[in-house]
């Protein structure tokens, strides 16, 4: 599914970004395959969102989040 | 014994990893801004001495990678590669966020070049449970490692000691021989931390709760006006102390020079055009320096990001970006530092009408002149309620700005053809108690930035407007230009009356012709030149030039700054180009003419036709 798809508070991996102009400032920024994100917070009006990524904070439009394909954990793991 | 010699420490990480500090730390007061040779790209560069060791260390911008896509950055990266090379690369990572820290890291790793690593934050590391077994991270890179605290001065002692030894290239092998995509890097970096890291506990920052409030749907923007409205009640109230200080020094100094040199030509120039010019440009540092000693505390806190964060959707929509809002306040300023601070904007569609449209914001050269122009139609003792009715045009004038500036964005992002999509990738940090000293060098930088940049240009076109203020096209006459009645001779006086029938349609006569020429190296001359024009001994005295311009009648009686006229004026200076200063920074930043020459015309344009609606409104 994709990132956007997410609510806040649920745990996925990150299993593919597609090509587009950002795919590399998204690898730079850690979004590369096997990462762990959440999405924990929503700007007003529902966009930008913010992601834990691994160790930190990273927020993006919706439009860059719907490049990034993910996998929800368990949630028996993700708890 | 033997000179050993300089040695040349290149300092790089990602942003928000604590690199400033550092980089304070090591240098202290001993900096200053170079110029990476034939760009404008800005190092700052310190020194310190270690072991009878001079060390040169060059600070980088803070980036997440190393990527030179754009010239810009292709211009960054070369400090790396410059004749000396560097001895090492000092490299700084945040501990608590270690595997996007070592990204940019594993990419510098590839050059040969030595490198040192600094691990810093270790206390929120600690607090998130991570640890790192330092030892073993030495052994795997093959480099030394030091923890540092630069808020207390821990490690300082032990870097800098370190630096002035050789140092060793790191052998890990980050990728593969023929794979170093982004990937297969952080699949390397991943192994690694697998084999140096542990993470004992998870436990939640603080930061995730302050979020909740700041970027509430309706807190978060209650707070933000908050900020703005403390914000700007600083710069005017703090800022006039120093400015009443700066004024009476340099008319002190005025008179004093008055007093003792000889006259001629020369002592005019000196005192009507240097003196002058130079103290136009230091009575907007306190304004200036408090404006930046706050974008800083908001930067440095972790605040701005959460700005940005809420504010991108309503900015995208104009054809801005989240990263638009420091450049917009900013210019409330100064539109020359906010230009330049627009940087950070990584698509050229955006950051191109950012600086495109700052300059609308109300900068606080335009601030003289609307106190002038209020107190003339306005009486200080009217009130609406409890509000000053002065306070309240004045305040009109800043949103009259703000709301220019958003306008023409949405315009020009209809205009500027660009195919790549703009996009909003930003790092949230985590919240710090201020960096204080981060924060007085930021500032002390960005004031110094803008006396240099600006005080060049506002320096020469003052002396050339004072040269064409006193001088006219007949020889015999060379006159004083405190003598008012020769003005309208004066070169400035004969183009004041060229422009005449052009801005008659707008309310305005040769005189205010004359001060709209002169505001061209700032807009607050507008306040010296109508001295001038009205022969006011003392330049600073808003009452006699005000009483004396309104005593000011037309051939049938008629006031001649009636309140069409000067609200006309007042609408002309909110939109119009006049400010060489941003003229010329913006073509250093855009690398072209053309974008300067289109805002010059759009403004004024702009200005010409605002000020013709109120006219004919209130005229």
């Amino acid at each position: 599914m994709k990132l956007t798809e997410l609510h806040i508070g649920q745990i996925a991996r990150i299993q593919s970004v597609a090509e587009s102009q950002f795919k590399e400032k998204l690898q730079e920024m850690g979004c590369i395959p096997g990462s762990l994100i959440k999405p924990i917070l929503k700007a007003p009006f529902g966009d930008p969102i913010a992601y834990e990524l691994e160790e930190y904070t990273l927020s993006m439009r919706k439009q860059e989040a719907d490049t990034v394909e993910v996998r929800v954990l368990d949630p028996l793991f993700s708890s | 014994m033997e000179e050993q010699k300089e040695l040349k420490i290149v300092l790089a990480g990602n942003p928000n990893c604590g690199k400033s500090s550092l980089f304070n730390s090591l240098t202290g007061l001993k900096q200053k801004i170079t110029n990476v040779p034939g760009t404008t790209i800005e190092n700052k560069v310190g020194s310190f001495k270690v072991d009878g060791r001079k060390v040169e260390l060059i600070d980088t911008p803070g980036t997440y990678s190393f990527n030179p896509k754009s010239l810009d950055e292709k211009e960054a990266v070369k400090v790396f590669f410059d004749n000396p090379l560097p001895d090492a690369i000092l490299y700084v990572a945040d501990a608590a966020n270690l595997k996007r820290n070592l990204f940019y890291f594993s990419q510098l790793a590839q050059h040969g070049i030595p490198m040192v690593l600094v691990l810093t934050m270790l206390d929120i590391a600690d607090f998130k449970g991570f640890e790192i077994d330092i030892d073993r991270l030495e052994k795997e890179l093959g480099i030394r490692i030091f923890k540092v605290n630069a808020r207390a001065g821990e490690g300082i002692a032990e870097v800098k000691k370190a630096l002035a030894q050789s140092q060793f290239v790191p052998h890990y092998a980050f990728g593969s021989e023929e794979d170093h995509t982004h990937e297969s890097h952080f699949i390397s970096i991943n192994k690694l931390l697998n084999k140096t890291t542990t993470l004992k506990s998870k436990r939640e920052l603080v930061s995730n709760k302050i979020d909740a409030w700041a970027t509430h749907p309706v807190l978060g923007y209650l707070m933000f006006s908050v900020v703005l409205l403390v914000i700007f009640q600083s710069v005017f109230t703090l800022a006039s102390y120093p400015m009443d200080w700066i004024e009476n020094g340099f008319s002190l100094l005025s008179e004093w020079l008055t007093s003792v040199l000889p006259d001629g030509w020369l002592k005019k120039l000196i005192i009507n055009g240097l003196v002058a010019g130079i103290a136009g440009v230091v009575v907007f540092v306190p304004q200036i320096a408090i404006l930046f000693f706050f974008m800083g505390l908001l930067e440095d806190t972790g605040y701005m990001a959460r700005v940005s964060f809420i504010m991108d959707k309503m900015l995208r929509g104009l054809g801005l970006s989240g990263k638009s809002v420091v450049p917009l306040l900013s210019g409330a300023a100064c539109a020359i530092p906010a230009i330049m601070s627009t940087r950070n904007i990584e698509n050229w569609k955006d950051r191109l009408i950012t600086i495109m449209v700052t300059p609308l914001m109300s900068c606080s050269a335009r601030l003289p002149v609307y106190t002038l122009l209020i107190s003339m139609v306005i009486p200080s003792d009217k009130f609406v309620g409890i509000v000053s009715v002065q306070a309240l045009l004045m305040l009109g004038m800043y949103v009259l700005g703000t709301v220019a500036a958003l306008v023409a964005a949405v315009v020009f992002k209809w205009i500027i053809k660009h195919d790549v999509p703009s996009y909003f990738i930003m790092e949230l940090p985590v919240y710090h108690a201020p960096r204080w000293k981060n924060i007085w060098m930021n500032m002390w930088q960005k004031s110094r930035s803008f006396v240099a940049e600006a005080g060049k240009v506002i320096l020469i076109v003052s002396i050339v407007l004072w040269f064409l203020a006193s001088y006219g096209p007949r020889p015999e006459q060379t006159f004083s230009i405190q003598e008012s009645e020769h003005l309208d001779e004066s070169y400035a006086g004969y183009f004041g009356k060229a422009i005449e029938p052009a801005i008659k349609p707008i309310g305005f006569n040769w005189k205010i012709g004359i001060a709209l020429i002169t505001s061209f190296a700032a807009r607050e001359v507008f306040v010296g030149t109508m001295s001038t024009i009205y022969s006011v001994g003392d330049e600073e005295n808003f009452d006699q030039i005000r009483d004396k311009m309104r005593k000011d009648t037309l051939a049938n009686g008629d006031q001649v700054y009636s309140i069409g006229v000067v609200l006309s004026l007042m609408v002309f200076y909110a939109f119009a180009m006049q400010c060489m200063g941003t003229l010329a920074v913006v073509y250093k930043e855009t690398k072209s003419w053309k974008w300067p020459a289109i805002q010059f015309v759009y403004m004024t344009v702009l200005a010409y036709i605002g000020s013709w609606i109120t006219f004919n409104l209130f005229g």
